[in-house]
């Protein structure tokens, strides 16, 4: 029941994009069109379940018993820097195939705020390893379906007469501003 | 003359928010209120300006491979300093910032500065170049702060300026209203540009 | 002076060299913040006590903190403030699943006699402009010098005698659910201290 809750809060009612603002850029970026934000959010799913796992580790059998955790953003970028560079070297040599579909997003992640974002939430909440897993995943896909959503409604947006100064990122920015409102309905759902 | 002209393009022809599009992620998230703005945009300058600084500084001691990482080192540390001494010091507002401090690692405008500006020029126009690129940062903040809190709440930096009883436009402080008023604002600008 | 070139040592010395200073740094930062930050932190955590307690205690209510069972096996802290030996006032601090979009705690301030002093709300995620309303003296005020055992701390809809925040009955509710839980375990901690 607890997962449950998790899931639905972090997918639906406090939608990591939406409502949180974290990972913000990919979400301007990469939402042209419904398959590269497909791509981006498998990516996303990937890195953000790894990232998580092993930096709940590090917090909890290096920072705390050193009691170092002032230490905690700079080890936690490091290590998911490292990690992203990592996943792309492995893919490419054992998975050409998910290479393919996922290699030109990885290096994006990186900077992506959300991967770290999650990262420090789940210690924040004081989660336990599933619960962070579970955690990570959920706002993983939720990012995925804000990113899928918001793709559809601006590939239509391209056949729309917008107002010159609007054109571009003004309507895209409204445009996820409505999408938000919608997402606000779920408020009270948990 | 040249120093000059680096401070001056980051606060409006190239303004990291309303032109570059860059640090989305604390411009929209924090901007409930114009203290909040500041406080972030001033944070994030901070960082800004010494990380610009010690990139320059390193840039022939850094192998090139090696850049990133070395670069994402002296952001991340400048950052925990902040964050420290903003504990300390500003509690209330570290509160208010929340998760955003830590992020300011991962905000686009530093490792694009440090990787863009600083590890190509000297010192002194570096950190002009993020003096400047800081208060650019800064004044969008403050202004979309500031347009958020006068329309969702009637007030700027907390004085209020309507009526007790007055109905303000509370969609403005919820997560839709960032993105409403930020797309708006963003045409503003286009719009002062093209009329040049 | 030439860029060093990318062979595994430099690189390998470099980030080294980079981290090592990085991380002496913080730790000096890291230890002339750490008694400020936890100063804080402390006047964080106690004013919100202090707020709501009446004035002119001379004990250190937050050294003599009690811990109490509710009837739903939450466990409630309550700060003691004493003038003399006598029992001035308390400090209870209560949550509440019941909030729109989840927990509201607050901590709510009892005289001896059983009437409240003073509420302060330390955690609420409710709607902005409707239920955080509640953090408003404007609502809390109708609580103030009332004693729940005559002032029934329910939403006047639900037939109690609160006036409910303007479109904003669930987080109205949920704030007299807190108070009412409060209230249950200032009076189980009155019975233990005077028997």
């Amino acid at each position: 029941m607890e997962y449950i809750i998790i899931i639905i809060s972090a997918v639906l009612v406090n939608n990591i994009v939406l409502s949180q603002f974290l990972g913000i850029c990919p979400f301007l970026g990469v939402s042209n069109k419904i398959s590269t934000s497909l791509g981006m959010g498998g990516a996303v799913i990937f890195v953000m379940a790894l990232a998580t796992i092993v930096t709940y580790l590090i917090q909890k059998l290096l920072l705390v018993p050193l009691h170092i955790e002032y230490m905690q953003t700079v080890s936690f970028i490091l290590v998911i820097a490292a990690l992203v560079q990592l996943v792309e070297i492995v893919l490419k040599k054992t998975a050409p195939a998910l290479y393919q579909a996922l290699g030109i997003f990885l290096p994006l992640i990186t900077t992506n705020c959300a991967v770290l974002g999650v990262a420090i939430l789940t210690i924040q909440k004081d989660y336990n390893l599933l619960e962070s897993v579970v955690f990570a995943i959920a706002n993983a896909v939720g990012f995925t379906l804000a990113l899928v959503i918001f793709a559809g409604l601006r590939e239509h947006l391209d056949l729309v007469l917008v107002p010159k100064g609007m054109r571009g990122i003004p309507i895209a920015l409204v445009t996820a501003g409505l999408l938000s409102l919608a997402f606000m309905g779920f408020a009270g759902l948990v | 003359m040249s120093y000059f002209k680096d401070f001056k393009r980051g606060i409006l022809k190239e303004n990291p928010v309303f032109v570059m599009l860059l640090g989305m992620c604390p411009t929209l998230g924090v901007t409930t209120g114009a203290e909040n703005g500041l406080g972030m945009g001033l944070a994030t300058a901070f960082v800004l300006v010494l990380s610009n600084i010690f990139v320059s500084l390193m840039k022939n001691i850094i192998p090139d491979k090696v850049r990133i990482p070395a670069f994402i080192v002296i952001i991340a540390s400048f950052v925990t300093m902040v964050d420290l001494l903003m504990s300390a010091y500003l509690p209330a507002l570290h509160a208010k910032l929340g998760i955003f401090i830590p992020l300011i690692v991962v905000n686009c405008v530093i490792l694009g500065r440090a990787e863009g500006f600083a590890s190509k020029n000297n010192p002194l126009s570096s950190m002009m170049d993020g003096i400047g690129m800081g208060l650019g940062f800064t004044l969008a903040l403050t202004l979309l702060g500031s347009v958020r809190e006068l329309l969702g709440s009637g007030a700027i930096f907390s004085h209020s300026l309507v009526a007790e009883n007055a109905r303000t436009m509370l969609l403005f402080i919820m997560p839709p209203g960032a993105f409403l008023a930020l797309g708006f604002l963003i045409a503003a600008v286009n719009r002062l540009k093209g009329a040049k | 002076m030439k860029k060093l070139e990318s062979t595994f040592w430099n690189m390998v010395l470099v980030l080294f060299g980079v981290a090592f200073i990085s991380s002496l740094l913080l730790g000096i930062v890291h230890k002339i913040t750490k008694a400020e930050i936890e100063r804080a932190q402390m006047v964080k955590q106690f004013k919100s006590v202090i707020d709501v307690l009446n004035e002119g205690f001379d004990n250190n209510p937050g050294k003599e903190v009690v811990m109490l069972l509710n009837d739903e096996n939450q466990e409630l802290e309550c700060f003691p403030a004493k003038k003399g030996d006598k029992l001035d006032s308390v400090a209870v601090k209560a949550t509440t699943p019941q909030g729109f979009s989840g927990n509201v705690t607050l901590m709510v301030g009892f005289l001896a006699d059983g009437s409240i002093n003073k509420i302060s709300v330390l955690e609420q995620k409710e709607t902005p402009g409707l239920g955080t309303k509640m953090t408003e003296e404007k609502f809390k005020s109708q609580f103030y010098g009332k004693n729940l055992e005559n002032f029934k701390a329910m939403v006047k809809k639900d037939g109690g005698d609160v006036d409910a925040i303007t479109a904003a009955t669930i987080s109205s509710r949920a704030f007299c659910d807190a108070v009412n839980r409060a209230y249950k375990v200032f009076k189980t901690y009155k019975s233990t201290i005077e028997f």
